[in-house]
This record gives C-alpha cells, sequence and structure tokens, in this order.
C-alpha cells in the first residue's frame, strides 16, 4: 500500500533539487537539464493526484507539460548553440550583457 | 512490506540518488545520463500509479526524444567540464540553504494534506490503470482546444529553433 502522500513527498525533494541544480550549476545545459527536472517532479504530482481523485484531467495536463517541455528544449538548445556561437562559452556568468 | 512499496522505495531511491547526481557531477553528459536514469524511475512510479500511456510517452518523449536532444547538443558543442568562478561558490552557500528549505517547506506541507492519506495501491496489489481510450476521449473533446493550441505552440517552436540555429551569412 503506497499513500499519495510517499509520491507527492518525493515529487518535492525531487522539484527541490532540481531548484539547488538550478542555483549552483554554472553550465547552462546543465541548468536546462535543471529545469527538465523541476517539470518532471511537477508531472509526478499531477500523476499522484489524478490517481488520488480518480480523475483522468491530471494525466492530460501531464501530457500538456511534456508538449511544453519538449518545446521548450528544442528552442532553448538553439539559444545555447547560439550563445556558444557568439560567445565560445556556455557559463552563465560569461553571458552577462544585461546584467547591471 | 507490499511488492509496490517496495517498487515504490527503489525507484525513488533511483531518482534521488539520480538527481544528486546531476547536481554533483561537473561534466554535462554525466549529468545528462544522471536525468535520464531519473525519467526512468519516474516512468516505473507512473506505472505503478496505473498510468500507462504517461510511462508510455515519458519515455519516448522526455527519456527519447528531448534527452537525446540534450545529449546530441552536448556532443556537438563539444562541452566539457564546469569552470569555477568565485559566483559559484557563492551559489553554493546561498543556493543549498534556498533549496533545503524550499524542499522542507513542500515536503511538510504535502505530507500533511488530507489528500495524500489517500491509498493509491490498496490490498498490496497493482492498481486498476487508467484507461488510455478514456483519456484520448477526454483530450479530443474537453480539451480539443489546448491540444490544437499546442501544434500551434509546436509549429512555432520548430520555426523559432530553425530561426536561432541558422548561420549568418
Amino acid at each position: 500500500m503506497v499513500p499519495i502522500s510517499y509520491y507527492l513527498v518525493l515529487s518535492a525533494v525531487l522539484f527541490g533539487l532540481g531548484v539547488v541544480a538550478f542555483v549552483i550549476k554554472r553550465n547552462i545545459i546543465t541548468i536546462f537539464m535543471a529545469i527538465e527536472l523541476m517539470l518532471n517532479a511537477v508531472n509526478l504530482a499531477f500523476v499522484a493526484f489524478a490517481r488520488a481523485w480518480n480523475q483522468l484531467d491530471g494525466l492530460v495536463f501531464v501530457f500538456f507539460v511534456i508538449v511544453v517541455a519538449a518545446a521548450e528544449a528544442a528552442v532553448g538548445l538553439a539559444i545555447v548553440i547560439t550563445i556558444m556561437q557568439n560567445r565560445d562559452t556556455l557559463n552563465v556568468e560569461r553571458v552577462n550583457s544585461l546584467k547591471f | 512490506m507490499s511488492l509496490p512499496l517496495i517498487v515504490f522505495f527503489i525507484c525513488a531511491l533511483i531518482a534521488v540518488v539520480g538527481a544528486i547526481l546531476l547536481i554533483v557531477s561537473r561534466e554535462p553528459i554525466h549529468s545528462a545520463l544522471s536525468l535520464i536514469l531519473v525519467m526512468m524511475a519516474l516512468a516505473v512510479l507512473y506505472l505503478l500509479l496505473g498510468a500507462e500511456f504517461i510511462a508510455a510517452v515519458q519515455i519516448i518523449v522526455y527519456a527519447g526524444a528531448i534527452m537525446v536532444l540534450f545529449v546530441f547538443v552536448i556532443m556537438v558543442l563539444n562541452a566539457g567540464e564546469e569552470e569555477r568562478t568565485n559566483w559559484s561558490r557563492i551559489a553554493k552557500f546561498a543556493g543549498l540553504p534556498l533549496g533545503f528549505f524550499l524542499l522542507m517547506w513542500m515536503a511538510h506541507w504535502m505530507a500533511d494534506a488530507a489528500i495524500g492519506r489517500t491509498v493509491a495501491n490498496s490490498g498490496g496489489g497493482t492498481t486498476v490503470a487508467f484507461s488510455t481510450v478514456e483519456l484520448s476521449k477526454l483530450l479530443f473533446t474537453k480539451y480539443l482546444f489546448p491540444f490544437e493550441a499546442t501544434s500551434i505552440l509546436i509549429l512555432i517552436a520548430i520555426l523559432g529553433a530553425l530561426v536561432l540555429a541558422k548561420r549568418e551569412n
């Protein structure tokens, strides 16, 4: 017997680790991966809630989250390639033209 | 301990270890591979929750398409080891307590929620799977407009990626 709260706590832990990775990582590709990790954690919470209420709507939302993540990854990685071509670095601290 | 609980704990352990490996590894390719590990573990958890379609989509789209794109870009850009700067050391001191606080707050809130006491895999057996037929019916009736909107979103994403990645002469 697995209570829903176990899934929710796992989802929270994964989201927290995603936030930590997002903050402490310096490589722009790894930061993207941290965002994907957070999206995955949210998906787990969606599926767990769908199971808790026996409603399929949560699964539809997971489907949409995956689609948006795919679109985001395509555009984001194109931006990464452009940054690499223009700046010759993947470190976010060297991409600071907009920084005050 | 029933079988679903054992499967849950094994997969949860794999997912958390994968997420920690993502943080501690210095090479982006190692981070990508550990993220694939997390996604595989989550796919098993989706199966445990009875969401077969989502588990399949998780493996095909996430672990298959998106992560292959990541690994491909890492390979193309020849991304090596992350460099250390002063800011990254400060970020570690700011980021770890912040993330820890966020994690504890969310875990506490979610463990206390009333809905959390609902049991997913009752009686030690597997749950009745969500019907993929019902899911697709819902997708093409109630959520038809968002579904069509995502096709436009994907189209714009393709155009955006093409425009951004195009070399200027």
